[in-house]
């Protein structure tokens, strides 16, 4: 049975499912992506998420990069278990007062250089949660922020436009 | 059927207007107590409770009639029901750390939610201002020889949300695992207060992404049973596919990652296939992959598009013709089934002494889905089966997500050959309406509770929301004790429990 599924998949390419449209605009994303991410970061770039408050939306959708349909580990991009192994921190959430030690720390814990994306409307400004006592808000109100990815949450593709977005400019703010 | 003994017990209280649909009475402590006693001999199953000022009420529902009867006791101090029944340990702690109200008795008298840092004690109650360092949180003592520790978190490995783990371990085996949670808390209910109902609701959807349609739906039930409105038809009907959409989308993203845990990425990699082709769907039908604020008050604020039902009858063909070959390899691959198979067994006694709900209880034995007890429409027209296991451990768990899968599809069947035509919003008409409201609402993960009162300005005076992971939690500790520290991911995952959602 295992067998005849694998054959199954080694027929037919997944990624053919988006319609046209979508399936264009990805496609040239991932190429800029790959260049870009190569150009930058010689062949991989290692990102650590870190949820500091979120309602766990961003993270199904940054979940869903690493499925066969946006497959990000093609392009050398992919999610490490540790701080200690990351160059960029994605961190969701409107940050909560009590995440907050545990950001600073996950923070510190990266070896420079790194670039941190705040990932969602939460973590742009606190979004629909800004003003409550168990929130301190955005991100950049706890550490520096590079970039900001909107959206509620994000879709994939949003996601993988920011990226590429970190990866594009000729010369990035010098890194701390 | 017979009358639950609850409708009984509130008769010696007092029943208060414009509470709906299933009623609440204000009581002396005494008949307080006699409402915990039916929990302590299992005739009734805690269902929330909460506070609200200087008041604490307790939903309770009586498993062999379906009646739910909320009770309410006035006062800062309130008898415990903790003491008596374990399930409200936790949710009476948290009433401790946001009201300042005192659960009298109550076994376990830690901080919860509140880790000292947010500047401010008692937040929803006679809220003071709070300095200096947070103090520290007392672990549970384990004494043995040999023993050691593991802290794991807040900030974990994988791409999920944040809390801390403390095992302690002989060598591979669990002794014990104590969690500590709350580090996502938003404060989410004191945002609500004084919202109005657009906002509240888009609140609602955001308190655990993963459930957004559930939440969005039993928040508008709530509202709606609080000012006696009733949506139009067509609009239930799209809630119901919304809801399915998002328990298959859920359930297909838990079954791969169940077995990505014991390094089967096979099947990871083909679920996570089924679930994007959902989501799309999704999209395609609402605009929205999670199908975020596209239930609210009233209706739904998104009607399927044109070409949606091409969309859905695609999604059903699809998934029926790939998932059994999944299934097939999952039930035939013995290195799999070697890790799921026993492990993190939970008895049906404590499903049922903590009320568990969705896969959790219904793999344990425990025989409960408010779409069936409750038949809330249109569930009430329409057929499908709720799949109960017994075994209770990670395998059982899997194969009630599996044969809902294939309830799912054919609900989603049933609602595309058969919705019907007609508005989708009905306007709520609520300035000058005042009410409560209680919504149950079937989630993916199991019964999502909101309870509502709305002011005669038309604003939201006082939310609750309640996710199933309040019951789940505790059992997830009791369910490690005894296997190895490397199942824990596989026993945590067929959990799943949602810490936004728990810690709001």
């Amino acid at each position: 049975m295992r067998r005849l599924l694998l054959k199954n998949l080694m027929r037919k390419a997944l990624t053919e499912a988006p319609p046209p449209v979508d399936e264009a605009a990805l496609a040239e994303l991932a190429a800029n992506l790959d260049r870009a991410a190569k150009r930058r970061l010689g062949r991989s770039l290692a990102i650590r998420e870190v949820d500091a408050g979120s309602c766990n939306a961003c993270e199904l959708e940054i979940h869903a990069l690493n499925n066969a349909f946006y497959d990000l580990e093609r392009f050398g991009l992919r999610f490490v278990a540790s701080p200690r192994h990351a160059d960029v921190l994605l961190v969701t959430g409107p940050v909560t007062k009590n995440m907050r030690e545990a950001l600073e720390r996950t923070y510190r814990a990266t070896p420079d250089p790194k670039w941190v994306v705040a990932v969602g409307d939460c973590a742009a400004d606190g979004g629909i949660f800004a003003g409550s006592y168990a929130v301190v808000g955005g991100v950049s109100e706890v550490v520096p922020v590079d970039l900001h990815i909107r959206g509620c949450p994000p879709s994939p593709e949003q996601l993988l436009k920011g990226l590429l977005a970190l990866l594009e400019p000729q010369e990035l703010p010098a890194k701390r | 059927m017979t009358k639950s003994a609850l409708i009984g017990i509130a008769k010696r209280g007092r029943k208060v207007d414009g509470h709906g649909p299933w009623p609440r009475a204000v009581v002396t402590k005494e008949v307080w107590h006699l409402a915990i006693q039916e929990l302590v001999e299992a005739r009734a199953t805690l269902l929330d409770l909460w506070a609200d000022k200087q008041t604490v009420h307790m939903a309770l529902l009586d498993e062999t009639s379906n009646d739910i009867m909320v009770f309410t006791v006035e006062g800062r101090d309130f008898p415990s029901v903790g003491k008596h029944h374990p399930a409200a340990i936790r949710l009476e702690r948290t009433i401790r750390d946001l009201y300042g109200l005192n659960p009298v008795g109550l076994p376990d008298t830690r901080p919860w939610l509140d880790h000292g840092v947010w500047g401010i004690k008692h937040p929803l109650g006679s809220a003071r201002r709070s300095s200096g360092a947070p103090p520290a949180y007392n672990f549970l003592p384990t004494e043995g020889e040999a023993l050691h520790q593991i802290p794991v978190g807040p900030v974990h490995a994988g791409i999920i949300e944040p809390g801390h783990f403390r095992f302690t371990a002989s060598g591979e085996t669990v002794v014990r695992l104590e969690e500590r949670l709350g580090y996502v808390h938003k404060g989410t209910q004191s945002l609500m207060i004084g919202a109005d109902i657009d906002k509240a609701a888009r609140l609602a959807g955001r308190v655990s992404g993963d459930s957004t349609v559930a939440y969005a739906f039993a928040f508008a039930q709530a509202v709606e049973a609080a000012l006696g409105v009733k949506p139009p038809q067509r609009a239930v009907w799209l809630r119901a596919l919304m809801s399915e959409l998002e328990r298959l989308a859920n359930h297909f993203g838990d079954i791969g990652a169940i077995c990505n845990d014991a390094s089967f990425s096979l099947l990871y990699a083909e679920c996570g296939v089924l679930r994007e082709l959902t989501l799309r769907t999704a999209k395609a039908c609402f605009g929205h992959r999670l199908m975020m604020d596209c239930i609210v008050p009233g209706g739904v604020a998104e009607n399927l598009a044109p070409d949606g039902l091409q969309h859905l009858r695609s999604l059903v063909e699809t998934v029926r013709r790939k998932f059994p070959e999944l299934i097939g390899i999952y039930d035939n691959t013995a290195s799999l089934q070697d890790r799921t198979v026993t492990t993190g067994q939970l008895s049906p006694a404590l499903a049922r002494a903590f009320g568990a709900g969705g896969y959790v209880g219904r793999a344990s034995g425990r025989d409960f889905d408010v779409r069936k007890a409750m038949a809330y429409a249109p569930y009430g027209e329409l057929a499908f089966e709720v799949p109960v296991f017994d075994q209770g451990d990670v395998n059982a768990r899997v194969w009630v997500r599996i044969r809902e899968v294939e309830q799912s599809l054919g609900l989603i069947e049933q609602i595309v050959e058969r919705l019907p035509a007609g508005a989708t919003m009905v306007d709520l008409g609520n300035l000058g309406a005042t009410g409560e409201g209680l919504g149950l609402v079937e989630g993916f993960r199991g019964d999502v509770l909101v309870w509502v009162r709305i002011g005669a300005d038309g604003l939201v005076a006082a939310c609750h929301l309640r996710d199933p992971s309040w019951f789940h939690w505790p059992l997830l500790e009791a369910v490690i004790e005894g296997n190895i520290v490397a199942d824990f991911p596989l026993c945590n995952k067929s959990f799943n429990c949602s810490y936004s959602g728990h810690d709001l």
